[in-house]
């Protein structure tokens, strides 16, 4: 909170940084696979922005955000399908223009809940609106109940599990355990080629950008004050008159439509959406993501996602066997040693050198005190 | 004589019970406007329980709270809060992350809700009035420090500049003066004395000559019960307090 105050031109700065390696270091020296790589590891960072405010600030750890990823580039995919499952093109299927699974699974009209997809605009608000739906139903539930902690961590695996069990029942209409696959355009735009994959990359690394600007906003705000108050003292927050249920409720779906737009973004670049994304194992991993890079820290989450993606796509290509080995020491190590994450290590080590060469003599007054004067300044 | 509407609280049958155990047992009283009530009593008398239930911490099982014409045992807490009852808890309860200006900007009565937090101004209004809390409660000098860097008995304070910026017509207070040295009680006992001149306040305390101090009247609470009611000087010479607890 500090830092929000007194550092705020090394904020901007740190900003400016991070957008420039993602739009412009990466474009420039990554080949259009590996960026396509990036541009799919930057749809995490959407869910890691979330995590920060909902899990860092607030503290309620959900382990479940894969339910709402999957929830967005649902959207996204059912829409696309809509629009790969022209009668032309689904001409040889037993009933032309519905998607091809559901011809397999001998559906013989489309569901009532696929026909608000035909438009991209109500695809467009589905997005983050149908998982923020979901989180306020369970937020509802649990918040204004004062279940919280582990209770509800355990609570929003399970549904994560719930969810990935019925995609896969309900084949006919979901696509099952393939997902939804074989998207190929949006509004006539082909999004399989090289020249698509690179603007959607620009789409969602501005997008992303844009998401991290609000999340700063909101922290900066007085509401980002509350919900880190909330961590503290939760009482404290009630018997101040703030109803902490609506406060919970809020970080949870703002994560949520969070979540979502990654989940879109991801289905857009990566051509197709399937429970693999859904379930307890994505979910814990997105965790794991956000905890690594620092769940306090907006940019620090961002980087966690880039560099454990990085690293798993190396270990993947070489040894995948090891990979959930590594991954699950990784997760040990950052808990026990590294709290913070590698933001924490930034903070307490790097920071200081960086202030030290800047000409400001604000060491021996301490950051508190400077924080005081930019208060009274204010 | 006032009828029992004009009492700003009144408490009436008030009980609650834990595993079949009466915290509170049928527990009746009334405090005025401008009234400074200190409830006292030996440990597990439920002096703790009955401001947690008039808070809306606690459901009472039986009973009503009836505080400037609403019955608060049906509200939730936070608006219990905005109904005009300001709560300090025993141990200081502050933000420590956050710096004494910002604890008590976050405990200013306006943008209370989701949205309204979030288009919330620190504009002048804000400004002035944390400045004014923070003088009252010595902490001016120390605005902008973290208020885990307070000694005990400033972060008390703080607590209580948190429940004064609210302007609540109530004032709850437990245990204000404890683990406090000499020093910091009898520059706690100064604020106190400023603080309550325009409002109810209510009490729990141990320290006998602070009780004496500030009590305008006293209330001896027993397992559950008022055994004693009235000036200090009256509950200090009835038998049935000092057999409980005086006498030790």
């Amino acid at each position: 909170m500090l830092r929000n105050f007194s550092l705020a031109r090394e904020d901007a700065i740190a900003i400016l940084l991070f957008a420039a390696l993602i739009l412009l270091v990466f474009p420039i020296a990554l080949d259009p696979f590996r960026l396509n790589l990036v541009g799919k590891y930057l749809t995490y960072g959407f869910v890691a922005l979330g995590l920060v405010l909902c899990w860092g600030d607030a503290g309620i750890l959900s382990l479940g955000q894969g339910i709402f990823f999957g929830l967005g580039g649902y959207c996204m995919a059912m829409f696309l399908k809509l629009e790969a499952s022209t009668p032309a093109a689904t001409k040889i299927q037993s009933t032309p223009g519905i998607p091809d699974f559901m011809d397999w699974n001998q559906l013989t009209a489309l569901p009532w809940f696929w026909r608000p997809f035909h438009s991209l605009a109500f695809t467009l608000a589905a997005v983050p609106m149908v998982p923020m739906l979901l989180a306020l139903v369970i937020g509802l539930a649990m918040f204004k109940r004062r279940v919280g902690g582990t209770y509800f961590a355990i609570i929003t695996q399970a549904i994560a599990a719930i969810l990935t069990i019925l995609i896969i029942g309900q084949q006919g209409y979901t696509g099952g355990v393939n997902g939804i696959t074989d998207l190929r355009t949006v509004k006539g735009w082909d999004i399989r080629t090289d020249h698509a994959k690179f603007i959607l990359y620009f789409i969602n690394g501005g997008l992303l950008i844009l998401c991290l600007l609000a999340a700063k906003f909101i922290r900066a705000s007085k509401l980002g004050r509350i919900l880190v108050a909330m961590r503290e003292r939760e009482e404290r927050v009630r018997f101040s008159g703030y109803d902490v249920a609506a406060f919970k409720i809020f970080a949870f779906c703002l994560a949520a439509a969070l979540a979502g737009i990654g989940g879109a973004m991801f289905t857009l670049q990566v051509g197709f959406m399937s429970p693999s994304f859904v379930g307890i194992v994505p979910s814990i991993e997105l965790v794991i993501f956000c905890a690594v890079g620092g769940r306090t820290s907006l940019l620090g989450a961002l980087y966690g996602v880039l560099l454990v993606n990085w690293a798993k796509t190396l270990f993947s290509e070489d040894m995948p066997q090891l990979w959930l080995f590594a991954m699950g020491a990784l997760f040990i190590g950052v808990v026990a040693v590294l709290p913070s994450g590698l933001a924490g290590l930034y903070h307490d080590y790097l920071e200081p050198l960086v202030r030290l060469r800047r000409p400001t003599p604000v060491r021996l007054a301490g950051p508190a005190a400077e924080a005081g004067k930019t208060e009274a300044a204010r | 004589m006032i009828g029992k509407s004009d009492f700003l609280l009144a408490v009436e049958g008030l009980s609650v019970s834990f595993d079949g155990f009466k915290a509170v047992d049928d527990l009746s009283f009334y405090i005025e406007q401008n009234e400074i009530r200190v409830i006292i009593g030996p440990n597990g008398a439920g002096k703790t329980t009955v401001l947690d239930l008039i808070c809306g911490r606690t459901q009472a099982s039986a009973g009503s709270v009836r505080f400037n014409g609403r019955e608060l045992t049906r509200l939730k807490e936070h608006q219990i809060v905005r109904a005009g009852v300001g709560r300090k808890f025993q141990t200081p309860s502050i933000y420590e992350d956050l710096t004494v200006f910002e604890n008590l900007e976050i405990s200013y009565p306006r943008g209370r809700s989701v949205f309204g937090a979030l288009t919330f101004r620190r504009d002048t209004a804000v400004r002035e009035r944390v400045a004014e809390i923070a003088a009252m409660i010595s902490l001016d000098t120390l605005i902008g420090e973290r208020a885990e860097r307070l000694s005990h008995g400033q972060k008390q304070w703080l607590e209580i500049g948190m429940l004064l910026i609210q302007d609540p017509l109530l004032l709850m207070l437990d245990e204000p003066v404890a683990g406090m040295s000499v020093s910091e009680r009898k520059t706690t006992a100064e604020l106190l004395h400023r603080i309550i001149r325009d409002r109810a306040v209510l009490v729990i305390e141990h320290d006998m000559a602070f009780v004496e101090d500030i009590a305008h009247r006293v209330t001896v609470l027993h397992q559950g019960k008022v055994i004693s009611e009235g000036s200090m000087q009256h509950v200090k010479s009835d038998p049935r307090v000092i057999e409980v607890y005086l006498g030790h």
